[in-house]
């Protein structure tokens, strides 16, 4: 049962987002994101939400599961939403104004604005990293990517072997707690039923006979790497070193173009006087 | 005819005291010679040190006292550096019980490629000794799957791929098939079998008589004495000393035997399977 939960949020594919170097994605997620954050205008917002539909097709990945994984953040939206629209003070008359509440023009388009602005920075970030890359793609673009920062001894190494052997664990581990769960229930354990508390408290004979071998796990690991020379990340060598395309060269362009785009029109609309 | 790989002399060995208790030897002076290129079988009960040994020999306990020389090094020489072991330690292999608990990557290839990588070999080379690794245990389609994906006796064979990539004179077995079915036991015996064909060096720990009985050497241990040496019909002849030290013959040589003392003319004891029958067969027709 515990054997459908799928790791992260990677879905399979072999989409131009999906071939892209991970490390060049990790850049263009920042420079995605730094391009969210100049957007001022209109203009500049409409742009964002082009760029961003661009994406999701270039990624094949379905609209309906992008969409779903925004549902968890849903709350905070309206929440945002809800905030910026009464308590910006605006210039000029309020568009409505009920006893206290008051609603300015400037309200409204702060509220959609932001509201722009989360849905792309969680539907891009997505896309260009979770959605396309497989987590240990992802943890060998962060070593390659941060390698340089090992000589201000920053643990760069360390942290990749770390990801990787929980990657390579998180299924035993998952397979490990079903067994567990089941001898106990075979033993009249019961998960399911009574008070928060009690069925919290059903799960302590599963976390510690879990813990216990997750521990023998790591010490046999550890010797079983000790066998194969392990000695930490000096004078280790990979046999898969990433290698940068014309693809992702021309990613890199077009990102730096888009966050252009967007301080230009921003420029743009200030000066024919369509601030905001 | 006698190129020693391994020379074991008077090796004793005790782990740390626990609390009060005085440490009590686990290993008591052994002294033991391996032909290069020879397979050799370790048997004992539960305890008797055969885990102890092999990781003495992987280098990754230090013996109490005593000395062990490998390939003509001295490999418990405190005056090695560290450097020295480590180039030592790419020379023996080890393969342990759980394969799950060996595998390092999330992908069977880069999991193979974790040794290479880590004596510092050129990307092409890694990848060479990788390919080369997949065929010899049978592996290459399944070079691209997860760990998970595989079954016990596949995930072995990985484990193995490993060990071979390091290109070790010498690899040691410790139960390495005590957790697979008879399937996965077969497929892990046929790898371990053409590995000695092509001149590894190999000590296997087992618990099974029937992957001992296709040894050329078995070596019985017992309260951390080497107990009984030979081959394994001299071995297995000796029922008794077998049995005092907790273990069983291989079930034709029991039924030999029992025949043996019923008074019927069945000869040397027999080991294997196939001689059983013929034997029988022409005891049957006489
Ligand atoms: N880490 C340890 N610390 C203390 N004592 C240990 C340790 N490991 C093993 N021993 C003890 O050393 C003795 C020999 O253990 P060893 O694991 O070598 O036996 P074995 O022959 O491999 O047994 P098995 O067939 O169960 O694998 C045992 O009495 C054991 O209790
Ligand atoms: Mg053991």
């Amino acid at each position: 049962m515990l054997k459908d939960i799928t790791l992260g949020q990677y879905f399979p594919g072999n989409s131009i987002l999906h071939r892209l170097d991970p490390r060049v994605k990790i850049v263009l997620t920042v420079l995605y994101i730094v391009a969210l954050f100049l957007a001022k205008s209109m203009l500049s917002f409409v742009f964002i939400l082009c760029v961003t539909v661009l994406l999701v097709l270039l990624s094949r990945i379905n609209l309906r599961v992008i969409l779903k994984g925004m549902k968890p953040i849903l709350f905070i939206m309206v929440f945002t939403m809800i905030l910026n629209l009464f308590f910006t003070r605006g210039e000029g008359e309020p568009l409505v104004h009920v006893a206290f509440v008051r609603i300015y023009r400037e309200g409204i388009t702060t509220a959609v604005y932001m509201l722009v602005r989360i849905v792309c920075l969680l539907a891009g970030t997505s896309i260009l990293l979770t959605y396309t890359t497989s987590p240990i793609t992802l943890t060998d673009g962060i070593e390659q990517l941060l390698a340089p920062l090992s000589v201000l001894h920053v643990p760069v190494h360390e942290f990749a072997m770390m990801m990787t052997i929980a990657l390579r664990f998180i299924p035993t581990l998952i397979e490990e707690t079903d067994k567990i769960m089941s001898a106990q229930k075979a033993r009249g354990a019961d998960f399911t039923s009574g008070s928060l508390l009690h069925r919290v408290r059903a799960l302590i004979p599963i976390l510690i006979p879990l813990f216990v071998s997750a521990f023998r796990r790591a010490d046999e690991l550890a010797i079983a790497m000790e066998c194969r020379c392990y000695r930490g990340g000096a004078g280790r060598t990979r046999m898969n070193r990433l290698h940068m395309h014309i693809r992702d060269y021309g990613a890199l362009v077009c990102m730096v173009l888009f966050g252009a785009g967007i301080v230009v029109l921003n420029i743009y609309t200030s000066r024919i006087g369509y601030g905001l | 005819m006698t190129d020693p790989y391994l020379q074991i002399e008077n090796l004793s060995f005790s782990y740390p005291a626990q609390g009060e208790g005085e440490a009590a030897p686990v290993l008591h002076g052994l002294n033991l010679q391996i032909e290069r290129g020879s397979f050799v079988a370790v048997l004992g009960r539960n305890g008797s040190g055969k885990s102890t040994l092999a990781k003495l020999l992987g280098m990754i306990l230090t013996p109490t006292s005593g000395k062990i020389r490998m390939g003509g090094k001295e490999i418990t020489d405190p005056a090695l550096t560290e450097d020295e072991l480590f180039a030592l330690r790419a020379g023996v292999g080890m393969v342990f019980q759980n394969p799950d608990n060996q595998l390092v990557a999330t992908i069977v290839e880069e999991d193979i490629a974790f040794g290479p990588e880590n004596l510092g070999l050129a990307p092409e080379q890694i990848r060479a000794r990788v390919d080369s690794a997949l065929d010899t245990v049978g592996m290459r389609a399944y070079a691209k799957h997860a760990p998970h994906q595989l079954s016990g006796g596949q995930k072995q064979r990985i484990a193995i791929a490993g060990v071979i990539a390091m290109r070790p004179e010498c690899i040691l077995f410790d139960e390495s098939t005590a957790m697979l079915d008879p399937t996965g036991r077969a497929e892990v015996m046929q790898t371990v079998l053409a590995l000695n064909k092509e001149g590894i060096t190999e000590i296997f720990i087992t618990h099974n008589m029937n992957e001992a009985v296709l040894a050329d050497r078995v070596l019985v241990m017992d309260e951390g004495r080497i107990v009984l040496d030979g081959t394994p019909k001299e071995v297995f002849a000796q029922a008794d000393t077998l049995r005092g030290c907790g273990l069983g013959v291989p079930q034709v040589t029991e039924l030999f035997e029992v025949l043996r003392q019923q008074g019927l003319p069945v000869g040397e004891p027999v080991i294997s399977e196939e001689e059983g029958a013929e034997r029988l067969y022409a005891l049957l027709n006489q």
